[in-house]
């Protein structure tokens, strides 16, 4: 249940040798059971309001109560303020209704179905060896260029003996240590620092935000936890690997970040890997905080399950992500590559409070078969001398529908304010769509928001001619989809960028023809 | 005998169902220079595309064969892989791939189909280097993306510049001289007679016998209507300047041209 977290300046190799749950999940005999027992009497302390759940069991029961939710906080081990938090969240849910304005269509979760906790599969009872494994999915990495040696563990074959990864998590644990960072799962920093987690916690996304956050404050499962001291700049890049524990933590992930004056950090969410998850629903969130003068940047490379080419299965990716740059002069870059999820809602967003403050929104979506992607952000200037870019490159192909959603507001306050938005689309083959719903709301004379937009098609004579100078189609279609994508990737890290273009490719593949 | 470079044979074309070239035949043996001229809408930029292999062109009769292949047989990229290069008319931008980029992915494409190695960064700078030069084609140039925002003369320059780099045996030159004023045209065609070679064949398309002052052909042909009407040396260019299309007649069932 502990999600695995670390620390890497080369996330493939690191999440590799990082596997075995990080220690967390094998460190003591039976993780399971001594969380059990541990629990049992905890339990009995603190929920006397009859609660009937079987606490020996891994899983809680489908569907969702107050039980439910004393469930997993028991589970967790949680002091008394974060269970109120998670039933206040509750209670307010079930007065909210789902949202339907976003432009997508697909069928509701049925919340009486789903399993809100789930404790991680036993190693050993995934597939013996890779030729257990679904070869569809063994191409696939091969194509994204992931190491053999990483197969199987992504694969979730029991491999425990293969990689050493106490000692990789344990040399930049320390390293972090040394200036003072704290890098570890939120349900973790509950415990080691809950005065943080106390005073950040639901601060910029409330639980009453929005129906998929409240849920997730409801019963978020874990998630990441990053507090970077006054004037420490991160000497490393921090990720999370939500492919290697994503079965343990569950659908609704909740990440919070935070940087202090003078603090910088750069933070990597990924999946270049496809899940082949099979829970439906996740409902993420993430919080960000920026004192004076500091730098946030977190970046994602989403590629959970699409379902398949007739648009059967795949996940419900409704995540709320936001950042406050609440000192002077901060800024936070949000930096995201969604190229999977059957059904994709979120809105990366920053409130520019600070004077001065800088908030930047790259995104590239892509839609192929019968994907949906309802996507873009949220820039609120509320400070003086604020700025914002968004560039946002939708690709549509196949069936895929992609939409931009942005909202630009410049508060009565915010005197020079600028934005710039550009909003490019690119469609492949004629069944797919873009479309664009951008929000500008202007209430402060001195301010400018400019707003660019495209819409191109990846054109037959595009290809011909890249055909015509020996350049194969596919070849031809990665390097116009890249070019595209440019000023997005070349935002990310560096890895990450090598892995988000592998990405695009596999993703593309026979897309068009 | 020498194998001719490219044998065009009772050559029919489609696009979208309406039929553009009607019969055309053409032999182009290596290190000859043809020129086609014809008016607007007589099939000249058609038979580029369909030499060169584009889709939306449907063969219903007939053959082309290039280097004793059959090139009909080939997809575009592999047609321009075995050698055959068209200089566009309306060459295309490709936004965000920068034409170094573009350039040395063609170059490699190409090596591999060879089975040469394919160059690394530096020896393909120093091609790059050595070739621009040909053109007078501004190195900068080509750290732009592939054909956003040039001039039109770059443009041109461009097309002749990545045809000295990938060194096909056959060029076709659609309409090259359009939209140039007479020094671009003067550079793009130095460029083209540096290219001329014993091994090299080229097809000229032009409305204009102005381009032909300065890449002077061994062959004009007159294309009208989907068929080739008329066929003669350099001199016919200068009769068409003189009586125009409207009064050139056709050679008649003896010539070999129809």
């Amino acid at each position: 249940m502990n999600k695995q977290i670390n620390t890497t300046n080369d996330p493939k190799k690191e999440a590799a040798e990082a596997l075995p749950g990080g220690g967390m999940l094998l460190s003591s005999s039976n993780p399971v059971e001594e969380d059990t027992a541990l629990l049992k009497e905890t339990f009995k302390e603190k929920y006397k309001w009859g609660f009937v759940t079987d606490i020996e069991a891994d899983s809680a029961p489908p569907g969702l109560d107050e039980s439910t939710i004393a469930f997993i906080s028991a589970k967790k081990d949680e002091p008394e303020w974060l269970l109120e938090w998670r039933l206040n969240a509750y209670r307010h849910w079930l007065t909210m209704e789902e949202p339907d304005w976003a432009h997508l269509k697909y069928n509701k979760p049925n919340y009486d179905e789903i399993i809100f906790y789930s404790a991680p599969k036993s190693l050993a009872d995934g597939p013996k060896s890779l030729d257990e494994v679904d070869p569809e999915l063994l191409e696939t990495y091969k194509k994204l260029g992931i190491p053999l040696a990483e197969h199987a563990a992504l694969a979730g074959v029991a491999v425990d003996a293969v990689f050493d990864s106490v000692s990789v998590g344990t040399t930049f644990k320390d390293k972090l240590e040394e200036v003072g960072i704290i890098f570890c799962p939120i349900s973790e920093a509950v415990h080691s620092h809950p005065e943080l987690v106390k005073k950040y916690l639901g601060t910029i996304v409330p639980y009453s935000d929005n129906y998929y956050a409240t849920l997730n404050s409801a019963v978020f499962t874990d998630g990441s936890f990053v507090y970077i001291p006054k004037g420490v700049k991160c000497p490393m890049d921090l990720s999370t690997y939500f492919r290697i524990n994503a079965k343990s933590s569950g659908q609704f992930e909740r990440t919070l970040i935070i940087a202090e004056e003078g603090a910088s950090v750069s933070y990597l969410e990924g999946c270049t890997a496809p899940m082949r998850d099979e829970n439906q629903l996740h409902a993420a969130v993430v919080e960000l905080i920026a004192l004076d003068d500091a730098d946030i940047k977190y970046s994602t490379v989403q590629n959970w399950y699409p379902g398949d080419e007739n648009g059967v299965g795949g996940i419900y990716n409704f995540v709320t992500k936001r950042g406050k740059c609440q000192g002077d002069r901060s800024r936070i870059t949000w930096t995201q590559v969604e190229t999977g999820s059957a059904v994709t809602w979120k809105y990366p967003s920053c409130i520019l409070l600070g004077d001065d403050s800088v908030g930047e929104f790259y995104s590239v979506a892509l839609t192929n078969n019968y994907q949906q992607a309802d996507t873009g952000t949220k820039m609120i200037h509320i400070g003086k001398n604020t700025r914002s870019t968004i560039i946002s490159k939708g690709i549509s192909a196949g069936q895929g529908q992609n939409i931009y959603r942005g909202l630009v507001r410049i508060q009565k306050g915010a005197e020079n304010a600028r934005n710039y938005t550009q909003c490019d689309s690119m469609l492949m083959g004629d069944r797919c769509g873009a479309h664009t719903f951008p929000y500008i709301e202007v209430k402060n004379k001195t301010a400018k928001a400019e707003h660019e937009a495209s819409t191109s098609k990846i054109g037959e004579d595009q290809l011909f001619y890249c055909n015509q100078r020996g350049i194969s189609t596919e070849d031809a279609i990665n390097m116009i989809v890249n070019g595209f994508c440019k000023e997005v990737f070349r935002e990310l890290p560096m890895e990450f960028a090598v892995e988000a273009r592998r990405l695009l490719e596999v993703s593309l593949e026979s897309s068009v023809g | 005998m020498t194998t001719p470079l490219l044998e065009i044979t009772n050559l029919h074309a489609n696009i979208e169902g309406k039929e553009i070239l009607k019969g055309v035949n053409l032999t182009v043996m290596p290190g000859e220079v043809h020129s086609i001229m014809g008016p607007n809408g007589s099939g000249k930029s058609t038979l580029a595309s369909v030499i060169a292999g584009h889709e939306a062109y449907e063969v219903t009769d007939g053959s082309i064969r290039f280097n004793g292949i059959d090139l009909l047989e080939l997809e575009a990229d592999q047609r321009a892989c075995a050698g055959v290069f068209l200089a566009f008319q309306y060459p295309v931008e490709i936004p965000g791939v920068s034409t170094k980029f573009f350039l040395k992915a063609a170059v490699n494409a190409i090596r591999k189909y060879r089975g040469e190695e394919e160059l690394d960064a530096m020896d393909f700078l120093d091609m790059v280097e050595e070739k621009a030069e040909s053109v007078s084609l501004s190195i900068d140039l080509l750290d732009r993306n592939v054909n956003e925002g040039f001039s039109g003369g770059e443009k041109k320059r461009a097309e002749v510049f990545q045809m000295a780099m990938l060194d096909p045996l056959l060029g076709v030159l659609d309409e090259t001289d359009s939209g140039l004023d007479i020094d671009a045209l003067k550079i793009v065609a130095e460029g083209v007679n540096k290219l001329r070679s014993k091994k090299r064949g080229f097809i000229v398309i032009t409305h204009y016998q102005r381009l032909l002052d300065f890449i002077v052909p061994d062959f004009v042909h007159v294309l009208k209507d989907g068929v080739i009407v008329k066929s003669g040396d350099k001199s016919l260019a200068l009769e068409l300047e003189e009586k125009g299309y409207a009064g050139i007649e056709s050679c008649g069932s003896a010539c070999s041209c129809s």
